[in-house]
């Protein structure tokens, strides 16, 4: 991870609900985040897959939903941007 | 009752007409073009399509989308076309999808075809041979009916004679009882409801995950045992105190039967089977007969093939040998010296003195 | 790591769902097919242009033999399973007896370009009025991997473990391309799903050529190159690179024909 300090105060326009029990750990969602927000858990689901875990900067674009091949996404853009503090 | 003079195959696709069936695709091929032509000629004009398919395998699939959508439809060809069409009967049937199919033979090596199937799996057809034109108009209609009942395809085993001889015919629909309505059918009206339907081979369930293979053919093998108990047609004569039987079916069965006749006029004891389903085979009056007289003669255009049900249902009680043969015209139509009644006669003369193997 | 998100449930403060898991002809998430295929992300598309062009209560659609079989069991619109190779046909027939339904199949290029391409050729030459949809991933997926006849040249299968040779395997059809040619299409276009833009542009062919069929202009064909990394023997993210680099290289994207559009 990057300097703490560029992460500081991160706006979301939007977020994703993420199953992660229906996730199959392939990553095609990774690069397909044009804020690159998305990164893969260290822990796996119950069917032994990482999946994909969400950091501050979402923009609601839908592209991980796209190209994900399971399903796994639900994308909302918020009324009003979320402002993020990043713990350094 | 109107009575018209008529081709069979024009009688066929007219029955067939009358029957409602709107949708028929075909390739051509000799002794089953003439009815292809039928269809194509009549059907535009009463609301369906006839398609000239580019091939059997395209035909067969025209007429499984057809039948799909809960419209009466049909296909048919001769040998090898119907041989192209196998794959996809086993599967139709598996769909449990009312396809009518026309088997205008060319004699009667395709029995086992048309009975067996030379298809994969477990699967049956209800197979209806007339021996006439006039017959051949009845069971089109009843095939219709059956198929639609028992939602299994049905086959009807013609062959040269009966596609082109002139006969005086019948073609009055015939009525029979209501049927359950096609709920199955296709029509795309219940998308996005969570109802939507599938029509398919492999035991699909929408509500689950999956196939049930084996639910599905153990519901197929129940009902092709059901038919088994309730379809078979069959007609006898002479069968009560004859001392040999002849069993033969289609145009050979009409030959056998005018021939036993005759001979019964000259006081020689004879009778005849004449299967009308060859699935379900009547094997019960086989059996009867072949109880009654002792002895059993097969008279059938090929190398033995129906035989084998007349075994089967006589179960060595007692003798069965095949007075038949291979016999065709030079083009391989079937049109063969057998079929004529001087030729029959000698051969049930035959078994009847020898009372042996008259091969 | 404390910057991330929770993302187990909707938002708690006030947002707007720009888009569902699934879209909604697809009765359930779950599906068995392998993690990284490209053929469930081409099939929420084709089920959005559906729905897009209004026709979800007056559609059939006619699935071939391949992996995407399986999602006979959730697609919600009427159904007929076909043979391998065979649904062109079988969808002609259902055209005929109900004109006024959209009627689609779904193949891949095993079942459309190997087993039954006269089907699609004739199909098209007749100017029927029904969707083709093919999803090409270059391999037979579902029997493990083996060399269809859209293969690319030097791509490894389990039967050319060299790569295919034109000499000894010979040459890969481009069937977009060949369809495009018959006068009876109307319409032909060739998709990706190697990433979201591509993704999204596939979308809009399914439309167009659904559209198409709704204006009974003839012939309607999409081709969509789909992932298939169990068949390609890759690691899954290496999956939409390959697709795009040695699959979309031969098969180009783009739209193949557009006739008397609008
Ligand atoms: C007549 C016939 N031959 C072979 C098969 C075996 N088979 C099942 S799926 C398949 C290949 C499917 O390939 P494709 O259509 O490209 O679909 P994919 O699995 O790649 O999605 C084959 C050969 C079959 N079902 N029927
Ligand atoms: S919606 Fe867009 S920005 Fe948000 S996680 Fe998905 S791809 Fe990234
Ligand atoms: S694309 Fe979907 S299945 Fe693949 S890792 Fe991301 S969330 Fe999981
Ligand atoms: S084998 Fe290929 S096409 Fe089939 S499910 Fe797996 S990735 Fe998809
Ligand atoms: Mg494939």
């Amino acid at each position: 991870m990057g300097d703490v300090n560029d992460m500081a105060g991160t706006t979301s326009r939007g977020t994703v609900t993420i199953e992660t029990e229906r996730c199959k750990g392939c990553e095609l969602c990774i690069p397909a985040c044009p804020p690159d927000v998305l990164s893969m858990s260290t822990e796996v689901n119950e069917i032994g897959f990482r999946y994909p875990e969400l950091r501050p900067g979402c923009t609601g674009c839908s592209a991980c939903l796209l190209v994900c091949p399971d399903f796994v996404f639900e994308v909302y853009r918020y009324e009003t941007p979320q402002q993020y503090e990043v713990t350094p | 009752m109107t009575r018209r003079l008529m081709e069979g195959s024009e009688a066929m696709a007219e029955a067939a007409i009358a029957a409602g069936c709107r949708f028929f695709a075909g390739y051509p091929m000799t002794p089953f073009t003439e009815l292809l032509e039928g269809f194509a000629k009549r059907l535009p004009e009463s609301g369906g399509a006839c398609i000239n398919a580019e091939s059997e395998l395209e035909a067969v699939g025209m007429a499984w989308g057809a039948v799909a959508t809960g419209a009466r439809a049909a296909t048919g060809s001769t040998g090898q076309g119907l041989s192209l069409m196998q794959e996809s009967f086993s599967e139709i049937t598996r769909a449990e999808l009312p396809l009518v199919i026309f088997n205008m033979a060319r004699g009667q090596g395709d029995y086992y075809q048309s009975t067996r199937g030379g298809g994969h799996g477990d699967y049956r057809h209800i197979v209806l041979a007339p021996a006439d034109a006039q017959e051949a108009v009845e069971l089109t209609q009843l095939a219709f009916d059956l198929a639609d009942r028992w939602r299994n395809p049905v086959l009807i085993y013609g062959d040269y004679l009966i596609a082109h001889a002139n006969e005086s015919v019948d073609i009055t629909p015939r009525t029979y009882p209501p049927l359950p309505p096609k709920d199955w059918a296709v029509d795309g009206t219940l998308g996005g409801s969570g109802e939507s339907r599938t029509v398919n081979p492999l035991g699909v369930d929408k509500k689950s995950l999956g196939i049930d293979p084996e639910g599905l053919w153990n519901r197929l093998q129940e009902k092709h045992e059901r038919i088994e108990c309730e379809e078979v047609r069959v007609e006898t004569g002479f069968t009560e105190d004859a001392e040999l039987v002849v069993v033969a079916f289609g145009s050979v069965g009409r030959f056998v039967r005018h021939v036993v006749r005759e001979m019964r006029a000259d006081g020689l004891k004879v009778g005849f089977v004449r299967p009308i389903t060859l699935w379900p085979f009547p094997s019960e009056a086989v059996a009867a007969a072949a109880h009654a007289a002792g002895r059993v003669a097969v008279l059938e255009q090929n190398a033995g093939q129906m035989i084998d049900d007349v075994r089967l249902a006589v179960l060595g009680a007692a003798p069965v040998v095949a007075i038949g043969g291979i016999s065709t015209d030079r083009s391989g139509f079937g049109v063969g010296d057998l079929l004529n009644p001087a030729a029959v006669r000698g051969r049930i003369e035959g078994a009847l003195s020898t009372g042996g193997n008259f091969r | 790591m404390s910057d991330i998100l929770p993302t187990s449930a909707p938002p708690s403060v006030p947002a707007k769902k720009i888009a569902g898991f699934k879209p909604d002809l697809l009765m359930k998430e779950n599906h068995n097919l392998c993690p990284g295929c490209g053929e469930p992300v081409a099939l929420r598309k084709l089920l959005e242009a559906i729905e897009a062009v209004g026709a979800q209560e007056r559609t059939i659609g006619v699935i071939g033999i391949g992996c995407y079989t399986s999602f006979g069991s959730g697609i919600d619109v009427d159904l007929v399973q076909a043979l391998h190779g065979r649904a062109p046909s079988v969808a002609t027939g259902v055209k005929r007896m109900r004109p006024e339904t959209l009627v689609f199949t779904l193949q891949g290029d095993g079942d459309m370009v190997n087993e039954g391409l006269q089907e699609v050729i004739h199909t098209a030459a007749r100017g029927e009025s029904v969707t083709c949809v093919l999803l090409n991933n270059g391999v037979f997926g579902e029997t493990g991997g083996h060399m269809t006849a859209t293969t690319v040249l030097g791509q490894r299968t389990k039967n050319s473990l060299e790569g295919r040779d034109a000499g000894y395997h010979g040459y890969p059809i481009l069937i977009g391309d060949l369809l495009a040619q018959l006068e009876g299409t109307a319409y032909a276009a060739r998709g990706s799903v190697h990433d979201a833009a591509s993704v999204m542009a596939t979308g809009r062919m399914l439309r167009r050529a659904l559209e198409t069929q709704e204006k009974g202009l003839g012939f309607s064909f999409v081709e969509v190159l789909t992932m298939c990394p169990t068949g390609w023997f890759i690691p899954t993210a290496e999956g939409p690179d390959y697709l795009d680099k040695v699959m979309g290289s031969v098969h180009t994207v783009g739209e193949l024909k557009r006739k008397a559009h609008d």
